[in-house]
């Protein structure tokens, strides 16, 4: 008997696990046709979006910056601590402005928006389905797709690319201020570096890992908080997958593009 | 005309309807009684297509509602005006805004002068001053929200009201507001309403006719006089319970208690 028990356990709990899989697989696979049918009705999403765009936009510029510009300062101060004697000092340009476009602005901007955007999705659209809004929008004919999803989603997709070229030229002029001060290195030297390692399929590759992030930090919340069930309690488990379910596809998209675009190079 | 035939539902292992009749003819006032938590909400979620049924068949003015595409749908909600438990109101959006969701007529609602207007009249039938368009509704008592909830229902001059518990949680003076306020709208634009409600006085009042929801079915229906006439056992318990909460009342323990209590009779 006692043997029984644990295996039939486990066969609940695959069981259980396997149909939960299923149903957001399904879910999700529904709510991004909704999103894709919910396009034509522009007349709808478009003045929210702008609404949106300028929230996400204007309300996460000062984190970014100020997180991209310590990044730029780190990466200038360990280029100077690992390479001062072995490289020539123009090397620092390079590595500078290649960090932050390739790696630093993508990623870290968007595990910061993660935390902010994603999180702040998921509990509104969370709060808004456990206080029966969702309910009321839909029962009022209209759909929360095109009303309140469609245009976070895109307010992401417009604003997040467009913080990420700002915080990676914030990072590139932090770190080059940086080296300057501390480790001595002249703007002709650092443009020098820049030059020499810069390749234009590098500014194409930070752009299309925003996108791919913006998508992460937008999508996935929303899906989260669309569907969130049981009250505060659930709004604030929602807030937490949302995060850590963005931030974690985040980090696989990074590696996975990183193996497409560069690794083909 | 709503018709409800043989409608199942069940949340995982808790069967909330089983094999439910219910109809509602054009004009009358159904009240639908029964326990918190017995169903009653799911029932009139049914009807909207909040919730579709897991067999049996609803149908509004002859359409399958739990078969309608998406357009259709949304059509069908547009004549149906449904008033939340808790209002349900857009908490971001100040009243005006919350009422003029509901007009649901796309080229009413981009009518700014109508909608000021339409807006204007819904918190005149509601007994709202207009200067009450500016407020948010966490600004608002909860009779007001409920008013404003009922307003934004009636925005889109519908066919049908739906009111869920429109007076759970408000003190008896303001639960007579609302009790007023649903026979006044009855007679004002002769809509086809169904009252879900476990607040029996207030259902004799405005209801034509009366059904009991009780263990996941229809338990009995009837005029007013039909239902205190009742044999049943149930029908009497469920009457006898409400008419000793009143006697509680009325001796003054219950006179700062949130829900309402009445006597059946």
């Amino acid at each position: 008997m006692t043997a029984i028990t644990p295996t039939l356990d486990l066969r609940r709990y695959v069981g259980r696990w396997t149909l939960r899989t299923a149903g957001h697989a399904g879910r999700f696979s529904f709510l991004i046709l909704d999103l894709i049918r919910g396009i034509l009705e522009w007349r709808i999403w478009l003045p929210r979006t702008i609404e949106q765009t300028l929230a996400v936009g204007y309300g996460s510029l000062f984190i970014v910056l100020l997180v991209a510009g310590f990044a730029g300062a780190v990466t200038s101060l360990q280029t100077g601590y690992q390479f001062t004697g072995q490289l020539p000092l123009y090397v620092a340009g390079g590595v500078i402005v290649e960090s932050m476009i390739l790696e630093l602005g993508p990623v870290l901007t968007g595990l910061i928006l993660a935390g902010r955007i994603g999180a702040r999705y998921a509990a509104e659209l969370g709060s808004m389905r456990v206080t029966e809004q969702i309910d009321a929008l839909e029962s009022l004919g209209r759909s929360p797709i095109t009303h309140l999803l469609l245009p976070r989603i895109l307010a992401g997709v417009l604003a997040i690319p467009a913080l990420v070229m700002l915080a990676n030229v914030m990072g590139i002029v932090v770190g080059y201020v940086t080296a300057t001060s501390s480790l001595g290195l002249t703007y002709a030297d650092f443009e020098y570096g820049a030059r020499y390692f810069f390749k234009p399929l590098d500014l194409w590759y930070s752009l299309i890992k925003s996108y791919a992030f913006a998508l992460s930090v937008t999508v996935i919340p929303c899906y989260i908080g669309y569907n969130t069930q049981q009250g505060a309690e659930g709004v604030g488990r929602a807030t937490t997958q949302a995060v850590v379910a963005a931030s974690v596809t985040i980090l696989l998209l990074d590696t996975i593009l990183t193996k497409l675009i560069l690794g083909a190079q | 005309m709503i018709e409800l035939r043989n409608v199942s539902k069940r949340f995982l292992d808790n069967v909330v309807l089983d094999g439910v009749n219910f109809v509602v003819h054009r004009g009358e006032t159904v009240a639908l009684l029964g326990p918190s938590g017995v169903g009653k909400s799911v029932l009139l979620k049914h009807v909207i297509g909040l919730i579709k049924p897991d067999s049996g068949e609803v149908f509004v003015d002859g359409l399958s509602v739990p078969t309608l595409g998406r357009r259709e749908l949304s059509e069908l909600r547009s004549r149906i005006g449904y008033v939340f438990q808790n209002g349900a109101l857009f908490d971001s959006m100040d009243v005006f805004e919350n009422i003029r969701l509901g007009i649901t007529n796309e080229e009413q609602y981009g009518d700014e002068q109508y909608c000021e207007e339409r807006v204007r009249e819904c918190l005149r039938l509601v007994n709202l001053q207009p200067d009450v368009g500016h407020k948010l509704p966490a600004e608002l008592s909860g009779g007001m929200r409920k008013r404003v909830g009922i307003a934004r229902a009636i925005a889109g001059k519908p066919t049908y009201l739906l009111y869920d518990e429109p007076t759970s949680g408000l003190d008896p003076v303001n639960a007579d507001v609302i009790d007023a306020l649903i026979e006044r709208l009855q007679q004002e634009i002769g809509v086809t309403s169904v009252v879900v409600t476990h607040d029996v006085r207030g259902s004799f009042r405005v209801a034509d006719r009366i059904a009991l929801l009780w263990q996941a079915k229809i338990r009995a229906v009837g005029t007013g006089e039909e239902i205190l006439a009742s044999k049943d056992p149930a029908v009497q318990q469920f009457l006898e319970r409400d008419f000793e909460m009143a006697v509680i009342q009325a001796d003054g323990g219950g006179s700062g208690g949130g829900e309402r209590g009445g006597g059946a009779s």
